[in-house]
């Protein structure tokens, strides 16, 4: 067995057992990393001397048997995710250089809890998209392959396509992502690997990159539901630097991966069954119901009216604050500058040339929305519509304990498949933006294949802090689909 | 008696209404941890926060909300349990995030009202409209270099008070008053230093003219004004300006002016079709900002006395008139400082030398009853009290008074280097008299003749004898004896 075949709590018992040091552990994957990244090009930046040196400190705490829960555990970093002395980029060109002096409070907890970084994960532009193909870095293949048509690159989906692809490869044990409108889970859902977005407050943005501040959610990728649940419980945490930041509790995430479902009640939104769906999609969706109630669940069909107004709702509020947020870019301290005749010129200079179509796209929608004359009819109808997408999960947690939905409304698709309308790409996110919008947790697990062999995922929603529940549900719906089957781009490192 | 100013073809009426923006006082910024002391090296007091890095999010100050809350309860004005921060978005080379971080819908504090006082001894309530609280962009420095300006950020983010007050002043000088009585106010709480020089306390003016009885018309914004007789004079020019335009069959615009003192006249900016659309947002990194009704009880039972309910206590407790009383308390120092003296004094003979022969002595050293190092609350209470007990009269006072400033010793020591004791020694004040009327023998036979004007003439004439140390109620008693 190959060091990068072992699932994240395995390879934590096993560096507990000191079976295998946190150095060799990282080693393997330096070299998967070595030998696929330049075909995913999963990776902005390895950090190879970095994460050398974290797995040494590791490697003595654990000697000592003082590790923390994730020590010698090598992850990938959404490059999004600010991190002291390394680059970070945002996929962006106009953050050029840029080196943050100071380390976002999700890298910090999982520093503090002993974890190596092995890089910086490729990702859309500002987190913009869903495919990772609007990164300024290139765009980030899928290690899956169609059975018919190997020669085809499919996109990872996105934005985290980078952190999601590295996880699926073998080229870390773990990563972290945001999920705006599904950024975590819909690729998590194309790479065949679990990946959760926890209820918004529960993992501090600070540090993150902002794209749109309501709706940024950190939030890890495994290859199981047990090996979120074990990143999530460190990554979590009330931080006073972000006000949004909630103070509750860390619960023990991973101990409710192993309990059962039995008279859980889990709910079924009628409002996901969209015309023209696959039927693939609608089969799995089926076969997840059936899982659930055999394992002892009660299957209660719900109702989520305003489901359909999830879309346009999300495509006002995300670029109305992105807008905002990105003019700090502007290339007067930091990251580009392309001098210019004057100020003005200096701005439009730098930010015509340091931002990408659809990140220019979304802040024309966003200034579009927010401006005197549409305020009202686009911005704050949307945000009282949201105020009623939120009040369907909160009706629909009175009846049910959980709601289970697809993930996506299709497996990974080809690289230029989607990008020519960006309205088509948009749709892909029609079963995730809502809980963004909602700010509940939903983890996305992978459930099977589709006829061209491609992982399909299903989603758990849960309430808010309700990540528990989640990861009970999920961790049994993993069980039941025993999915086993692996990406054909992956590592494969002899055993050291 | 209103104030009117004379056109072409009759009276105008000057409307104003006033925005001030007061620097908050507080050890740090209003979302970020860094120093706001006035007066640091260029970007020294910048945090990562300040400056807009990626990801930096802004955590609200509790002790400027407190301020601000303090300012509301010295306006009497309402303070919302639930207020809420918005984006205002421009572009500017010293407003890193590229949006001011300020309360737009939601603000802080409602409505409330200050009295202002004015020279015919009447007074008038001013209604506020608003307080809420904003962050001051930095500073763009572009006189330092030949092609390029320079940003120095130590202010960026600093909390500023804006204060928006209801278009109720009707004349240059209620408009001073205003600002004088705003400005005593949150010296009183502390809430602002109040120093208009180092831009802590700045008023955006809104002018307009209408004939009297008229409903309003269009208002010009004067901004950033930054002393009161600018703001006086503002008001002035700007609505002079304003009368003209009407008069000669033009309309006035709405639009954004700066006032010129050297001039005397106002300026435009930029007009309503140059104004920026802010695109005004909650801010989406700040929670509403909710308020516990016992800590605004905490904060309003921790509040000083202000200046109305001292200037009544003054009057009642100390018997003093309300023009005294209004001087003594437009600063607090100044309010304590009579307070002091008066302990064990003749409070109206207190608040008499205080105001004239000390605050003149003062004005000449540029000092004030808060930092004197000379006129100390001792020093004046011995000066006052060899008055009172008749060791030097009051015209020797302001000689000593002279020489503290000068030598700075104090008055004791003076008045006996000097020998400026008071004579009451009737022998000796009988002989000053027995010389002077011998030796102006003409001038008494005058005054006996009926001319008695002339015995103003003797008293000095004796008092000059006696180098100025005659007590005077003796010197007039002998010298009517003598004369009779």
């Amino acid at each position: 067995m190959n060091l990068t075949d072992f699932g994240l709590a395995a390879a934590r018992l096993a560096l507990g057992r000191r079976e295998f040091s946190a150095r060799d552990l990282t080693l393997a994957h330096l070299a998967a990393i070595e030998a696929l990244n330049r075909r995913l090009n999963a990776f902005i930046t390895v950090t190879a001397e970095q994460a050398l040196a974290q797995a040494a400190a590791a490697d003595a705490a654990l000697a000592k048997g003082e590790g923390g829960p994730l020590a010698g555990i090598p992850l990938a970093i959404k490059d999004i995710f600010c991190t002291a002395g390394i680059r970070t980029t945002a996929a962006s060109r106009i953050l050029g250089p840029f080196v943050p002096p100071y380390e976002s409070a999700v890298t910090a907890n999982l520093r503090r809890d002993g974890a190596v970084f092995l890089g910086k994960t490729n990702l859309d532009e500002f987190a913009m998209g869903s495919s990772t193909t609007s990164s300024a870095f290139g765009s980030t293949e899928n290690p899956w392959k169609r059975r018919q048509d190997p020669e085809i690159r499919l996109v990872p989906g996105g934005s985290s396509g980078g952190s999601a692809a590295a996880v699926a490869a073998h080229l870390a044990l773990g990563a972290t992502g945001t999920d705006t409108g599904g950024s975590i889970r819909q690729p998590a859902s194309f790479c065949g690997i679990a990946g959760i977005k926890p209820t918004y407050g529960r993992c501090s943005r600070f540090g993150v990159v902002a794209f749109a501040s309501s709706l940024d959610h950190p939030g890890p990728f495994g290859r199981s539901v047990e090996d979120c649940a074990i990143l999530l419980r460190s990554m979590a945490g009330h931080d006073p630097r972000d006000s949004t930041s909630v103070d509750v509790p860390v619960p023990d995430y991973p101990a409710a991966c192993a309990r059962g479902i039995r008279g859980l009640r889990v709910g079924v939104p009628r409002e996901y069954r969209v015309e023209g769906m696959a039927g693939e999609i609608e089969e799995m969706w089926q076969s997840g119901l059936g899982w659930l109630r055999e394992a002892g669940a009660t299957i209660v069909d719900v109702s989520l009216p305003h489901t359909k107004y999830g879309l346009p709702t999300y495509y006002i509020v995300a670029p109305a604050e992105a807008s905002s947020n990105l003019a700090r870019y502007d290339g007067v301290r930091y990251g580009l500058r392309v001098p210019g005749e004057d100020l003005i010129d200096l701005y439009e200079r730098t930010r015509g040339e340091g931002f990408g179509a659809e990140v220019k796209r979304r802040i024309l929608m966003g200034t579009y929305v927010l401006s005197a004359g549409y305020y009202d009819a686009y911005y704050l109808k949307a945000q009282k519509v949201r105020a009623l997408i939120l009040k369907d999960f909160t009706d629909a947690f009175a009846e049910v304990d959980a709601l289970l939905a697809p993930t996506a409304p299709s497996a990974a698709f080809a690289e230029g498949e989607k990008t020519e309308d960006p309205v088509t790409m948009y749709l892909n996110d029609v079963f995730t933006v809502p809980a963004d919008l909602a700010g509940v947790p939903a983890i996305s697990v992978p459930a099977g294949l589709d006829a061209d062999g491609l992982p399909l995922g299903l989603q758990v929603i849960g309430p808010p802090f309700g990540e528990e529940v989640v990861f009970t549900v999920a961790a049994a719906l993993e069980r039941a689909a025993g999915f086993a089957a692996l990406p054909a781009i992956r590592a494969g490192s002899p055993r050291t | 008696m209103s104030y009117r100013i004379e056109g072409r073809d009759g009276e105008w009426e000057v409307v104003v209404g006033m925005e001030v923006h007061a620097q908050v006082v507080s050890n740090a910024k209003l979302f970020s941890g860094a120093s706001t002391a006035f007066g640091a090296p260029p970007n020294s007091q910048v945090s990562i926060v300040d400056a807009a890095f990626p990801g930096m999010l802004p955590v609200i100050n509790r002790e400027c909300v407190a301020q601000a809350v303090r300012t509301g309860l010295g306006l009497n004005a309402e303070i919302n349990l639930v207020s809420r921060f918005d984006r205002k978005n421009y572009f500017y080379a010293d407003l890193p995030p590229g949006y001011q971080i300020s309360q737009y819908q939601h603000p802080l504090v409602g409505s409330g009202a200050l009295a202002i006082e004015l020279a015919d001894g009447t007074s008038k309530d001013i209604g506020i409209t608003r307080l809420h609280l904003e962050q001051d962009a930095g500073k763009s420095l572009h006189d330092q270099h030949a092609e390029k300006s320079l940003i120095d950020l130590n202010r960026a983010g600093v909390a500023l008070m804006e204060i928006v007050s209801e278009p109720d002043i009707r004349s240059p000088e209620e408009a001073g008053a205003y600002l004088r009585k705003l400005r005593t106010i949150l010296r009183y709480l502390g809430t602002c230093d109040g120093n208009m020089e180092e831009g802590s306390l700045r008023a955006d003016v809104n002018v307009s003219v209408r004939r009297p009885g008229e409903p309003l018309r269009t208002r010009c914004e004067v901004k950033n004004v930054n002393s009161v007789r600018f703001v006086m004079q503002a008001v002035e020019a700007e609505a002079r300006r304003q009368i003209a335009v009407w008069e000669e069959g033009g309309a006035v615009e709405q639009e954004t002016r700066l006032f010129d003192p050297a001039r005397f006249e106002t300026r435009s900016m930029r007009s309503k079709e140059e104004a920026h659309d802010y695109r005004y947002f909650p801010d989406p990194d700040l929670v509403p900002l909710t308020l516990d009704p016992a800590w605004i009880e905490e904060l309003r039972a921790a509040l000083p006395e202000l200046p109305d309910a001292k200037k009544a206590r003054f009057m009642a407790e100390y018997g003093l008139s309300a023009y005294d009383a209004s001087q003594l308390v437009a600063e607090a120092p100044t309010a304590a400082y009579f307070e002091t003296l008066a302990r064990g004094r003749r409070p109206k003979t207190v608040a008499n030398f205080m105001l004239g022969d000390i605050s003149a002595a003062l004005n000449r050293l540029g000092h004030s009853f808060a930092s004197t190092p000379l006129f100390t609350t001792k020093a004046t209470g011995a000066l006052l009290d060899m008055i009172e007990d008749g060791t030097i009269n009051g015209r020797i006072a302001k000689q000593v008074i002279e020489e503290m400033e000068v030598s700075g010793e104090g008055a004791e020591a003076i008045v006996e280097r000097l020998g400026l004791r008071q004579v009451t020694d009737t022998a000796a004040i009988e002989a000053a008299v027995a010389e002077v009327l011998a030796r102006e023998s003409a001038k008494v036979a005058e005054f006996r003749a009926g001319k008695e004007k002339l015995f103003g003439f003797f008293v000095g004439q004796v008092m000059k004898a006696m180098g100025g140390k005659g007590n005077p109620a003796l010197v007039n008693d002998m010298l009517k004896r003598k004369l009779s």
